[in-house]
């Protein structure tokens, strides 16, 4: 009995480190996680008026343009799948992955072709042990995205979007985790290529109306330059939203890891002390025990 | 429209750097400088890397540095979008000059040089002109 019970004090002790542990990755994430939503709120006003721009743009001119052209046939598909660098994020990871995993099938199933692009250590590490080929991937910025980042990703997919020849892709789609509340993240899959220009995506009260913009150098210049930086600024958007997402994720994981800790170490440290109480019952049963034979031994003798 | 005012807002991709009222915002476009007041008809032009000036009412004039990116005016509603932007008292002029040096020497002439060139060049402008 008594190997047992040091066996679970010392398993009580690695429970409890393995607490701090996760109870500190929690704390963490917490704070990162306001920087994130700090973020995402600082860069909403960018999008914004970007979005502003663009259908104002549409609005008041015939938008004909590579970038919203619907291809007439459409052969070939780009995935870019937004994931983490790191695990220890409950299901964040196998979540979104489980998203892009169900439109590669509906895109193979229309007879396309798929161009596999990631984001994050995670997508690139399920996609590698599943020998499929990766087009190209970014690490190392999961969790707090610059938009030097979102703009080169958005220049290899406009790229990609605009070659004529057999590499050149139809439309591009992006897979991501939408943050919702800090309890609710949900993946996401959008068109990304060609555009759908809406209006806005609050649309105008009603009533008002655009104004008429004169546009300079010209419309169409105006487009060009702005078609791609509202991509990117709509990839953007994605890769902050995913940040938060994989923060809450992993606060909640761990949040439950520190509560499952404390489960154990109850449920331990009753084991333990029932052990230590057999114990204790045991020896005074033996000394009594043995008491007791010394003295009908002594009785016998007299 | 006297006495009415600009309201400007200078965003950049990943923050809002400057908003305020105004009396006269001055950008470079592809097609030159442009000024902006009161009552400006409804624009939207592209701009590229340089310095924008900012008249408050006070009589303060804020320099920021800009890189491309877009002036849209209506109802004396200012936005400047621009990728990255940076106010002049929030540049360290000593590395802007460093890097500016950097540029020149290094001396390639493709466009994006020419760019990176352009972007220093209006990061220690807008400095000098603010102080």
């Amino acid at each position: 009995m008594a190997v047992s019970l040091r066996e679970y004090r010392a398993r009580i002790k690695s429970t409890e480190s393995m607490k701090k542990i996760t109870r500190a990755m929690e704390l963490i994430a917490a704070s990162r996680i306001i920087k994130a939503q700090g973020r995402a709120k600082a860069a909403a006003p960018y999008a914004r008026e970007l979005t502003r721009a663009v259908s104002a743009v549409a609005t008041f001119s015939n938008v004909d343009h590579p970038l919203t052209t619907e291809p007439a046939d459409s052969r070939r598909a780009l995935v870019l799948v937004v994931t983490s660098d790191r695990g220890l994020a409950g299901a964040y990871s196998s979540n979104v992955l489980k998203e892009a995993e169900r439109l590669i099938e509906k895109l193979k199933g229309e007879g396309k072709e798929v161009d596999l692009y990631t984001t994050g250590r995670k997508g690139q590490a399920y996609f590698k042990f599943r020998e499929r080929a990766v087009v190209q991937s970014w690490i190392g910025f999961s969790d707090q995205p610059t938009y030097d980042v979102a703009a080169e990703i958005g220049g290899t997919l406009i790229d990609a979007f605009l070659a004529d020849d057999e590499t050149g892709v139809d439309e591009v789609h992006v897979v991501y985790t939408r943050f919702k509340s800090m309890m609710v993240q949900e993946p996401t899959a959008i068109r990304l290529l060609p555009l759908e220009v809406v209006e806005g995506t609050e649309a105008p009260e009603q009533g008002e109306l655009l104004p008429l913009y004169e546009f300079e150098p010209s419309a169409s210049e105006v487009l060009d330059a702005l078609l791609p930086k509202y991509v990117q600024s709509r990839i953007f958007f994605a890769l902050l939203q995913a940040a938060a997402s994989e923060l809450a994720a992993r606060q909640k994981a761990m949040k439950s890891a520190t509560d499952n800790a404390d489960e154990l170490i109850k449920k331990y440290k009753r084991i333990a002390n029932q052990a230590r109480q057999a114990g204790i019952t045991q020896e005074i049963s033996e000394i009594v025990g043995g008491v007791n034979a010394l003295a009908d031994s002594n009785a016998g003798n007299e | 429209m006297a006495g009415s005012l600009l309201q400007v807002e200078l965003v950049s991709a990943d923050r809002l750097v400057w908003s305020g009222e105004a009396k006269m915002v001055i950008a470079r476009t592809t097609e030159g400088d442009m000024g902006v007041l009161p009552g400006h008809a409804p624009v939207l032009s592209v701009i590229i890397e340089g310095v924008v000036d900012i008249q408050t009412p006070q009589g303060e004039t804020w320099v920021a540095a800009v890189d491309a990116g877009f002036l849209s005016v209506s109802n004396d509603r200012v936005s400047i979008l621009s990728e990255r932007a940076e106010m002049s008292h929030e540049i360290d002029l000593e590395k802007a000059r460093k890097d500016l040096e950097r540029l020149r020497a290094a001396g390639e002439n493709d466009d994006e040089a020419n760019e990176a060139v352009r972007r220093a060049e209006a990061r220690v402008r807008a400095v000098e002109r603010a102080s």
